[in-house]
Order: structure tokens, then sequence, then C-alpha cells
């Protein structure tokens, strides 16, 4: 391949979502450049939030991404009460909580069956692998059912819930409503479990990482819904401190910015909250890990998807726990006055830590946002491991090259939608 | 509508995207019950978030989520109509330009200078708008996101090629329906329910909250009286306003006749030739 110059590109990325594109450029056998390419025109959320209402924001950061819309209430939530100095009650906590499972469930099943595991099967999407293997599918159609059940009765709808609001909820489900949902996630425990020990036979190429991971963490638990920030290296710091560590950085060829962590690029996702938290698994979780050949930390990326599975685990695992343990939140919200400040918000969206900060006028005008999405972060890291996958596999064709370099993207599960919709106030004042 | 042809196969079925969320082709994916039975009943012919497998067209079904907002895409969905026999649009975005279309209402180059530090890497259009208004649109279905039932009707009547079952009445029909007490007469809570396009099945109402008119507005929806409403139930003129701009701001029937909005940029609309 020496002396040789070899261009590679796709121009619509399949099975991510939203719309990206790939670049690669080898010469003389190295490789020169290797680009994700993020067109997705960007809608500016962070502009046109100045100006609305504290209470309004959860409404319209959910509108950032149809995936993930929990994830982007969540952050909200969390920064806003904490530039008004409230914290919820731990019943309209653990129903946030409960909520968040929901979408993980989803969100890891829409990925693990209808974007990912197609890849490791040699089908071209999940129409194709239901002509084959028709159970599979359904298990996993069945699985996403389950997430989106638990969001339309606890958030009132399974994209963009309505009934979470700033302080709680508008109506906190009864007990008997939510017996239904308990019924349905003990199946989807069993199709959890199974869901791991299937994706635990596929073939991974061994990849090791090196990036450094971020994951939000809190004591006793698998962090999902709020938390403090923690670097597998050992870093650790408040929401409130991400600014200080986390750096945004416009490039030419994407909508959305790239980040780096104390000056270095850094991975946020499955791989860093499994690396950081796995001690905190639930035992089920715990021993469903352990069966798919997962030790306490996983680097490679083409694993993943076992990650995701596992995390599928816990999360119906934790649901059931708390319909268990449910006490029905009264009142169902606290009132959050405005106060003139600023507040910071972290959560585990399902691809990766979500940050929201904002600052509050005293009538509760938002005065900025800003909203740093998984994607954004994880960029440089994809980019970064494009580099060595293809560095590493000069040899195949065009084609077979190509399509490594797609699922290498796809195993990072980047959400180009939020990816693009964004990005930092602060960028304007530096 | 066409329902395909017994020598070339089922009909296709292609799914398209411009600046969205993602939460309106999802849904797609998130009828678990009738995902597969679809699939045996149409082609999936273009469906990226789905699939990478790309068919040429043309296509029989068209469903286009999201807003025309930058030039390239005013090019690209004139291409997408031109493969179309029919083009449906799915969403908020799609149909009345979503909620990145507070941007026609405000200074795009600012918002882009907000979020970007070198805006010049950016190419975005001052305003957002509905695929209405660059190509002719054969049906468009409301919502942010979609309602699921909503668009397996759409979808099962295009395969038997009938005129979809959407009802062009307001969400109080869904909520009286739903035998659900009236948020703002009993709670004195405001409710954009009796001007807000129906479909949704009354989701706000049934958590106690007043709608929030995420599917856009109904026709011939009396908003005045309705302003006089929410007035009286406590909201300032600043709270209608914002609560009348968010995901179909940009639609004619939620502009106040009493606030001096700028004019939106229509677009030059384009008609293609269509099949």
């Amino acid at each position: 391949m020496t002396h040789r110059s070899r261009q590679l590109r796709v121009s619509a990325l399949a099975r991510v979502e939203g719309e990206g594109a790939l670049s690669v450029i080898v010469e003389d056998g190295r490789v020169r450049d290797a680009q994700l390419q993020i067109y997705e025109p960007p809608r500016f959320f962070e502009a046109f939030l100045r100006g609305r209402q504290h209470t309004e924001v959860t409404d319209i950061t959910s509108r950032i991404c149809g995936i993930c819309p929990v994830a982007y209430q969540t952050s909200a939530w969390l920064a806003i009460e904490d530039a008004c100095g409230v914290t919820v009650s731990e019943p309209i906590a653990a129903l946030r909580r409960l909520l968040y499972c929901g979408e993980w469930i989803s969100s890891h099943a829409l990925h693990i069956y209808m974007l990912h595991a197609p890849d490791f099967l040699g089908y071209p999407d999940v129409v194709a692998l239901a002509r084959d293997h028709r159970d599979l599918v359904e298990r996993g159609l069945r699985l996403k059912k389950a997430g989106n059940a638990i969001m339309e009765v606890v958030g009132g709808r399974a994209i963009h819930p309505v009934n979470p609001r700033v302080g709680g909820f508008y109506r906190a489900p009864t007990k008997a409503d939510l017996i239904p949902l308990a019924q349905q996630l003990r199946q989807a425990l069993d199709d959890a479990l199974a869901t791991t020990g299937w994706v635990a036979g596929f073939e991974y190429p061994e990849v090791e990482l090196e990036h450094e991971l971020l994951a939000v963490r809190e004591p006793g638990r698998y962090a999902i819904e709020r938390g403090q920030v923690a670097a597998a290296g050992g870093l650790a710091f408040a929401p409130r401190e991400f600014g200080e560590h986390v750096a945004e950085h416009q490039v030419p060829h994407s909508t959305a910015l790239h980040a780096t962590l104390d000056g270095r690029g850094y991975l946020t996702g499955p791989l860093a909250r499994y690396t950081i938290n796995s001690a905190e698994l639930s035992p089920i979780a715990r021993e469903a890990a352990a069966a798919a050949g997962l030790g306490p930390a996983c680097r490679n990326p083409f694993r993943s998807i076992v990650v995701r599975a596992v995390e599928i685990v816990y999360a119906a695992s934790e649901a059931l726990r708390i319909i268990e343990e449910y006490e029905r939140p009264e009142p169902a919200s606290t009132d959050v006055l405005p106060v003139a400040g600023v507040g910071h918000g972290v959560s585990e969206a399902p691809r990766g830590l979500l940050y929201h900060r904002y600052q509050l006028a005293a009538d509760g005008r938002i005065e900025s946002a800003t909203i740093i999405p998984p994607t954004s972060q994880n960029q440089a890291a994809i980019e970064a491991d494009l580099r060595a996958v293809v560095a590493a596999h000069l040899d195949l064709d065009d084609a077979a090259l190509t399509a490594l370099c797609e699922r290498t993207i796809r195993n990072y599960d980047p959400c180009i939608s939020c990816a693009a919709h964004f990005l930092d106030l602060r960028v304007e004042r530096r | 509508m066409s329902t395909g042809d017994p020598v070339s196969g089922p009909p296709t079925l292609a799914v398209w995207k411009f600046a969205s969320c993602d939460g309106c082709q999802l849904t797609l994916l998130d009828c678990e019950d009738e995902l597969l039975t679809l699939a045996g009943q149409v082609r999936i012919a273009h469906f990226l978030e789905a699939s990478s497998e790309v068919l040429p067209g043309p296509y029989d079904l068209s469903l286009v989520e999201g807003s025309i907002s930058t030039p390239g895409d005013v090019q690209r969905i004139r291409r997408v109509r031109e493969q179309s026999k029919v083009l449906i649009t799915i969403g908020a975005c799609a149909t009345a330009g979503g909620i990145q279309a507070l941007r026609n209402f405000g200074d795009a180059a600012e918002f882009r200078s907000v979020v970007y530090a070198s805006p010049q890497y950016i190419d975005t259009l001052a305003t957002s708008t509905a695929i209405s208004a660059h190509v002719p649109v054969d049906f468009e279905l409301r919502g942010c996101p979609i309602d699921k039932r909503q668009l397996i009707e759409v979808i099962g009547a295009f395969l038997v090629g009938r005129k979809p079952d959407i009802p062009d009445t307001s969400v109080c029909t869904e909520c009286k329906r739903r035998g659900l007490t009236c948020v703002m007469v009993a709670d004195g809570t405001p409710c954009l329910g009796p001007v807000t396009h129906a479909g949704c099945g009354a989701l706000c109402p049934a958590v106690r909250r007043g709608c929030y008119g995420c599917f856009g507005p109904m026709s011939g929806a009396n908003l005045p009286a309705l302003i006089g409403q929410l007035h009286t139930c406590g909201m300032s003129p600043r709270a209608v306003d914002l609560v009348l701009s968010t995901f179909n701001a940009a639609a004619p029937g939620f502009a106040r006749p009493e606030t001096a909005r700028p004019e939106t940029v229509r677009p030059e609309t384009v008609r293609p030739e269509t099949a």
C-alpha cells in the first residue's frame, strides 16, 4: 500500500441517529486524516433558550433529542433546581430514576437490536434480520416496548414526556398504575438476560482504548439521574466545576463542537460508566456481566453492545426495585421559585454524560444556557479510534475498510441530532 | 394514492430527515407491535436511521421529518419530491418549521454567533420553514412528536388508497371523549386544548396539566377568545406569548394579532413535476 493515496468516504452514515458522514485519507501507508463529519443542521437551542422562563426549559430541551428526551429534561431540571436552591423529595427522585430507567431500556434495545447487532451478524437492518431470526427481533421489540411503557405510564408519553416538570411531576402515578409495568418488567428482565447471553457470543476484534473515561458517579448505586463527575484516572469533581475541566472547540468539519478534559480527549458513555461504576451494579446485573465475560472494566468499544445489554439488565432490575418500594410522592412536585444565579446539572444519557448549565435572572428568565451532549464529548475519541482502526487494517480493500470504519462509529451509538444542536455560550466570551 | 403494483412488488417506503430531533421517525420504530407486519407490506427502500441498504428511487411513499433550514436542504427536498409519488410530512418541524423556527423571529446571525465561535463554518438559512413552503405536500401529520396510532393510520390509508382518518378538531374533543374533567374549568389551569389540533389523545389533561399546543393549531381556531380566557386564568401577556412560541411557533394559526412579530420570510415555493 505504499506510495498510494486512498480516500474513503461515506456521505451519509446509516443506522446512527442524525446526519453524519465519514472521511478517511490515507497517504503512503499512513492515515493522514480521519473525520466524523457532522452536517446535521444546527438548531440553536442555546440561543433561543435565552429569555424563556425557567419552568419551560425542560419541555424545550426534550426536543433536542427524540431518542433521549428524558436525559435532556433531567439535566435541565437538575441545573434549574440547583440554581434555585431546591432539592426534591426522595419519592420524587425515585420516580425520576424509574422514568430514566425506561429511557435506558428503550434506547439501548433500539441500539442493540436495530442499529448495532446487524453489523455483527451481517445484515443491513433489523427487517432483514427478522426474516431469518424473527424470535430474536421480537425479543428486542418486546424490550423496547417495556422501556417505552415506563415512559408512557410515568412520563405520559414515550417521546417528549409531558408529565415531568421542574420540581417533580404534574401527577404522580399510583402504585396500582405501576403494577402492570412490574409484570412487563419481569419479562423484560428475562429478555435482557437472554440479550446479554446472545451478544456475548458475537465475535469481537481485540481492541483496548487508552482514552480517559468520564461518567457520573453516585456512591451506593450505578449513577443515572444525578451524581458527581468522576474520571477513570481518579479525577472527581462536582457538576458546578464542569466548566473548569471541560472545554469545547469548534472544528471546521462539524456542526458539533469537540470537547477536551483538562486539555485531553476523553470518552463518555457505556464503557466509561461500566469501567467507573461496575462495582455499583445490582447483583443480577453483575452476574450477567461476569457470565458475558466482562471484568470490572471494559475498554473495547466493540464490546459496548455487551455493556449496553448489561445496563438493560440493571435498568430493568432497578425499575422493579423502585416499583416494589414505591411511595407515591405527596405532593407530586415541589415549587421552584426563581432565584438569580447559576445552576449545573449532569446525568447519564444512554450515550453518555450530559451537562447543562443555566444562568437565571431573579424573575426566572434564562439569561444564558450551555448544553454539552455526549456525542460532542466523544467526537475526538471516535476520530482517534477511526485513525487507529484504519492504521491497523490497511490491508483491507476499500469496501471492507469502509464497513469497518462505519462499525467503529456505530460502537459509540453517536447521536448526531443531539451533538449538532448546541453548544456553547461560553465560546462567545472567550 | 398508490398501493404498489403486482408486477414490481410491494410499494416502496422512504423516510427522510431534515432539521429535527429524530423523534418522529423514531415513532415508526416505536410501533413495536406493527413494525414487522408493516415491513411485510412495504419495501423499506430508504431509511438511513434504520438501514444501511439504500434502494434508488422513485419511491411510492416518502415520509419527511424535519424543517428546511440550510441552502443544501432547499435543494434536497426538491429532489426528494421529484422521486416521491406521495409525500407526507411527519411532525411539527416538517409541518410548521419546528422549535428551530424561533430564529425566524430573531436574528439568525446573532443566534449562530452565540452558539459557534467561528460562525463562518456554519451554513444556515435565516429561517426554518415547513416542507410545504418549498414543495407540494400530499398530507401533513401533526405533533411534536407525532402520535404512533395516527402514523399507522396514515400509512395504512396509503396502502389501501384511501384518505387518512385524521380529524381536524381540537384536543378538547379527545379530552371529553376520555371523560376527563376540564383542567381550565375545574382547576383554572391555562390550557391550549380549545385551539390545538387533536391527535395526542389529550395526554396533558390526563395528568392534570394544561395542553401546551405541541400538535399546533387546528383549522378555524378562535385564538383571540382563548387568549382572553388564558388571561382570566392568570396568564400574563408574556406567558401567553411564550406558550404560543414553541414547537409550532411559525404556524400561522398560532400568530397573535396583538403582537407585532416580524413577517416570516417564506422562500419561493417550487413546484416540481410529481409522478
